[in-house]
């Protein structure tokens, strides 16, 4: 028994005395607020004080603790200042999906005692020790450093910047994620994957083991899963074959104590280790599957303009970039419950309804007969958009009867999970003597890893993209999805598009600097604009406010560029990078559906099913469906995401939730507004109003007898894109461009980023805090694709070998938001949740170029890589 | 036999650690802890019994004495920052609050990352300047080594079964001596070093009388480079004094952070700004 004083209050703690700290305070005594994101003191998620001194609670053994006090996020609203830290996340923006926020939180609270009022180096060095993947971490140094609230929150209309409605549980660590919620009595899951890239094996007899060993054989329906309806390839238990470190082979289920005592050697399993197929050996070799006898998943075309005009000048190079890990902060987990012979499956996720249908399936039951009831979910950014747990805790509850959960580890995340695909790329591209674009050739192979996930969808959507926002008036490009044995590439902010862009853009800087035109101009001179016609033949009549993002950029390059360094070891440069992207599904359905009800008793519910991964979807649609309706936002209760009470919104995809999930919303809005406007026989402009439980229409008090609905669906106009890769493919597109500025130092060939600035159009921004957010949250994980991370199966299976952005990596960030409406969109909005990563790391690739002539042919930019290149120029 | 043990003193401990051969010793658990998470994911479970020192009151502090300095096992890096120390100890603070980030630094103690024997030991460098001395306890008592005879390669200590690493001494620093430390990785903070370098220079009039220079992550244990030592002395501290053929000694390796050409460069890079910092 150890004996502490937490949060204030004396505390037994029954646990064994070598259990982590963080264990025993979630396990133990039931305060899950603190989160466990590596169990290594890699993350900073579980921080807590420990007599007032921040520590990693993975770190400390319970023992550690004994007569010491112990500081939670659930004890820290008892302070003044702790409550004032809360509120000043919650205005700012600080928390996003709020996964990080307990130990950002944690760490401030200990800085703040000793250094009320800290300058921002010091916020850095104290909260140094805590990632966060989502908000790019200014507006928690802002919250930090003010320590307030700024003036009191609009009420909430579209264009209001009011914090999130579903901020608070994230401030005070009751909001509940994947592996804060399930039954005390949950049997639990541990996958078995394997170690090697590519093996044959087989499993022998598992009585011995004291958990129950779940294979391919316990399956009840169909094993198998993936993205796409006849692309079912992975398995959730493989059979006899494992194409990739980390596949799962078979699954142990039981009382946690006996599934944890397994080891290895225990396993009968044995293996024999194959050849691994790399992206430069698997075309053409013995087939991975053999639906793909030369191991290509598919190929995306483009052939656009039939002969090129002239050329004066010509640019051409090869470019590669390696796998990117989500790094989510918050590692898969959920739980399963059978009840009769229906399945409910709780969890983090993207995709409720894409959860559903791959569960019913692999469990060989209908549809109806499964309920996916998401929990928060602390950060997605694509990577939680395939299912991870859901299948096998579904498939063990169903067998089991009991309730079954799993959660994995940091490590089991970064092994098992989709990547970003890597990108080798070549690109030529032309222009005449006045700098005018006349041609681009783009041919690039992704690595897609083992198995098809989004494949496809990266294939298809880079060719229609990789010319960028541009007047070109001949396009040749190609992009391949490459079977290998290397972990499944899957979605990942972008698509393929950030990979692409930095072919693109680096060839604009090569020939604008050929033809003598400063570089952002010769981005302008080259813009879409409105009415020009894409290479996929799409006119665009609306919302291209590209050129409007160049210019509002354009003081920023000259003072910028004025200021850079241009002599000594450390040299300046700026660099600048454009970007469109086609906000929802590439030419398919993505259809929404949002609901309002107003009960009789005056309750007016939102049923949204629209997941918000920590992007704002909540409070943004919430926003859009009161305006439409025409009552404040704080009229309506939610009901989110629950597939037994949300219609499908889709995905929490491909920048798509703002866009089509909230042109349903406005529907639904303005069909209750109707409903109640024909009963009360008003006119359109009609005052509404709720207090009390009543309804007022101009003031009149309208009775109801029956409950009152409003639903709105859209899926957005698209037309397939044909063999040639014509068609439209998107109903509307995001334009940005954005600066980077930074000094590398000539001798090490390290970069110190020094600001970035971003324009972004959005269409409307519904809510411009939440906006912001996401524009400074993309750009820092741009950072990380430009300058730090490399996923290695196999060697960066921690958060301390793969390398994220920290606090003290990302720059002062200046956002422009830019407003060419969109007449499709709800209010004129489109979508932001991709476009903020696509062209950061372009502008720092082109910065470095600035300031020392080298072209990195490589991300990540590594110093000994930056150093190469310099000296190889 | 008990998962875990927590003495209240050193002989206790020492009587444990001869009866529970194979037990892991834990102070901070910044490096115990990881190592065990990073074994579990392919199931690979570290049931070894943990001997806990953290109980053990003689073995926390930092204190003067009459031939210097002594740094107990239990104390932490944030102990070290906060501890009045001459100039000379300079760059092992810099490197303290370069240490994973502000939690780890802490938790995690001087002794404990110098036990863990990795090549990026960011108190390696900084000690070894130092001319840090081991104290090693065991049941005959205790003995003395050097650093640089302790540090015997990747993971791999002088550590002998049945001793525990009871305190570092660090002889009195020359008057007026001045020290620094660099490090170089891929991010600002939670870093582990590309390559990283120490120093500790007495300066009188204009040249160097005391010189003691380290390079870490750069070979299987941070180094002395007596040869860079030797072109200083006596001189005065100008950077250009020191060459590649000094830095022989290194042995880097090729691997996810950078190549080994690369960290033999950046190692000299950053030995000529640390020279040109303490001139």
């Amino acid at each position: 028994m150890t004996s502490l004083l937490l949060n204030g209050a004396a505390t037994q703690v029954a646990a064994a005395p070598e259990t982590r700290l963080s264990a025993a305070l979630r396990d133990e005594c039931g305060l899950t607020g603190t989160k466990v994101g590596c169990d290594a003191g890699d993350c900073g998620a579980c921080t807590v004080l420990l007599d007032g001194a921040q520590v990693c609670a993975c770190l400390v053994p319970l023992a550690q603790a004994e007569g010491r006090a112990v500081t939670t996020v659930e004890g820290l609203a008892a302070t003044p200042q702790g409550a004032a830290l809360q509120a000043a996340f919650h205005s700012h923006g600080a928390a996003q999906c709020g996964i990080c926020t307990p130990g950002m939180l944690m760490a401030a609270t200990e800085l703040l005692a000793a250094t009320p009022n800290p300058d921002e180096a010091q916020v850095q060095a104290a909260l140094g020790g805590v990632l966060c993947r989502c908000t790019g971490y200014r507006a928690i140094i802002k919250a930090v450093l003010t320590l307030s609230t700024a003036a009191p929150p609009p009420p909430g209309a579209v264009g209001d910047s009011i914090p999130r409605l579903d901020g608070l549980p994230k401030l005070d660590g009751s909001e509940r994620f994947g592996a804060d919620d399930a039954p005390a009595d949950a049997l639990w899951l541990r996958p078995i994957r394997s170690p090697h890239a590519h093996a044959r094996f087989s499993i022998g007899d598992a009585s011995h083991l004291p958990a129950r060993l779940l294979t391919a054989a316990d399956i009840p329906g169909r094993n198998g899963f993936g993205i796409y309806p006849d692309i079912k390839d992975q398995a959730v238990f493989a059979e006899g074959l494992a194409r990739y470190r980390g596949d799962c082979v078979a699954a142990l289920v039981g009382e946690r104590a006996a599934v944890e005592a397994v080891r290895w050697e225990d396993l009968p399993i044995t293996w024999q280790e194959l050849p691994p197929l790399t992206a430069a050996t698997a075309p053409g070799a013995a087939p991975l599957h053999p639906r793909w006898p030369d191991n290509i998943l598919t190929t995306g075309r483009l052939r656009s303009g039939e002969t090129a005009p002239p050329a004066a000048h010509t640019a051409q190079g090869q470019w590669t970039t390696g796998f990117v890990e989500h790094a989510y902060i918050e590692p898969e987990a959920g739980w399963a419950e059978r009840h009769g012979d229906t399945i409910h499956v709780h969890g983090c996720t993207q995709a409720p309804y894409m959860d559903r249908d791959e569960v019913a399936a692999v469990l060989g039951i209908p549809l109806d007969n499964v309920r996916i009831i998401p929990s928060a979910c602390g950060g997605g950014f694509g990577g939680k958009l395939d299912v991870s747990f859901q299948p096998m805790v579904a498939v063990a509850a169903w067998l089991t009867g009991r309730p079954v959960r799993a959660v994995w580890s940091r490590g089991e995340s970064l092994a098992s999970s989709t990547k970003r695909h890597p990108a080798s790329i070549h690109a030529t591209a032309a222009c005449d003597a006045a700098g005018r674009l006349t041609s681009f050739e783009f041919t690039a192979d992704y690595d897609t890893g083992a198995y098809a996930s989004w494949g496809p969808t990266v294939a298809g959507r880079v060719p229609v993209h990789c010319m960028g926002p541009y007047r070109v008036p001949y396009v040749r490009s190609q992009a391949r999805a490459v079977l290998t044995n290397n972990p499944p590439s899957g979605a990942f902010r972008g698509f393929g598009v950030p990979q692409a862009a930095i072919a693109q853009e680096m060839l604009w800087d090569q020939l604008a600097d050929a033809t003598g035109l400063d570089r952002l101009e010769f981005r302008v001179l080259n813009a879409l604009r409105e009415g020009d016609t894409t290479n996929t033949g799409q006119h665009l009549r609306h919302s291209v406010g590209l050129v409007e993002c160049l210019e509002a950029l354009r003081p920023h390059w000259h003072t910028l560029r004025a200021q850079r360094r241009t002599t000594g070891r450390l040299r300046g440069g700026v660099g600048v990078a454009c970007m469109w992207y086609g906000i929802g599904n590439t030419g398919m359905p993505n259809p929404s559906t949002m609901r309002l009800t107003l009960a009789p008793d005056g309750r007016l519910t939102f049923h949204n099913g629209a997941v918000d991964i920590g992007q704002g979807s909540t409070t943004v649609l919430a926003q859009i469906a009161a305006e439409a309706l025409g009552l404040p936002v704080s009229a309506l209760h939610m009901v989110l995401y629950d597939t037994a009470l949300t219609a499908d919104a889709g995905k929490t995809s491909a920048s798509r939730q703002t866009f089509v999930s909230g042109r349903a919303a406005q529907a639904a809005g303005a069909a209750l507004r109707g409903e109640i406007l024909r009963r009360a026989n008003a006119g359109p402009d009609a005052r509404l109003t709720l207090s009390d439980g009543t309804l007022r229409v101009n003031n009149e008090p309208l009775r109801l007898d029956t409950t009152l609905e409003g639903t709105g669906s859209y899926d957005p106009p698209t037309v397939p894109l044909d063999a040639d890769g014509q068609g439209i493919p998107y109903a509307t597109y995001g334009f940005a461009a954005q600066l980077a500025a930074l000094e590398v130092d000539l001798d090490l060939g390290t970069i110190h980023l020094q600001k970035i600035v971003a324009a972004h159009d959005v269409g409307r921004a519904i809510n411009p805090l939440l906006v912001r957010g996401q524009v400074e949250g993309g750009i820092a994980q741009g950072i990380g694709l430009a300058l730090m991370e490399e996923y290695l199966p196999g060697r960066t299976e921690n958060l301390h070998d793969y390398l994220i952005p920290t606090i003290g990596d990302v720059p002062d960030i200046e956002t422009i938001l830019i407003e060419a409406r969109e007449p499709l969109g709800p209010f004129g909005a489109k979508g932001i949740g991709e476009p903020a990563l696509v062209p950061t790391a372009p502008a720092i690739l082109s910065a470095i170029r600035d300031a020392t002539g080298a072209t990195l042919r490589r991300v990540p930019a590594l110093p000994h890589r930056v150093l190469e290149a310099i000296r190889g120029h | 036999m008990d998962a875990y043990l927590r003495p209240r003193t050193l002989d206790h401990a020492l009587a444990l650690l001869a009866a529970t051969p194979g037990c892991q010793l834990l102070a901070g658990g910044t490096d115990v802890f990881p190592a065990r998470t990073g074994a579990e994911v392919w199931l690979h479970r570290d049931a070894r019994p943990l001997l806990d020192l953290s109980g053990i009151a003689s073995l926390h502090g930092i204190n003067e004495t009459p031939a210097g300095w002594r740094i107990g096992a239990l104390a932490n890096w944030a102990q070290l920052c906060a501890t009045p120390l001459p100039p000379a100890f300079d760059g092992l603070k810099q490197a303290a609050r370069q240490v994973g980030g502000a939690q780890v630094q802490n938790r995690g103690t001087i002794i404990g990352n110098l036990c863990n024997a990795s090549p990026a030991a960011d108190g390696a460098p900084p000690l070894l300047t130092l001319d840090a001395q081991m104290e090693l306890t065991g049941p005959a008592g205790p003995r003395v080594l050097p650093l640089a005879a302790f540090l015997q390669g990747n993971r791999r200590t002088a550590l002998a079964p049945g001793e525990i690493a009871s305190a570092l001494l660090i002889p009195a620093p020359p008057p007026g001596a001045r020290a620094g430390f660099l490090k170089l990785g891929a991010r600002s903070h939670l870093v582990i070093s590309i390559a990283m370098v120490a120093g500790v220079v007495t300066l009188e009039g204009g040249m160097v009388r005391h010189v003691r220079l380290a390079v870490g992550a750069c070979s299987a244990t941070a180094q002395r480079l007596p040869l860079a030592e030797a072109a200083l002395l006596n001189a005065p501290p100008d950077p250009a004094r020191l060459r590649p053929e000094h830095l022989a000694a290194l042995a880097p390796i090729d691997d996810v952070r950078a190549s080994a050409a690369y960290r033999r460069h950046a190692a000299l890079v950053l030995l000529q700004r640390l020279v040109e910092r303490l001139a």
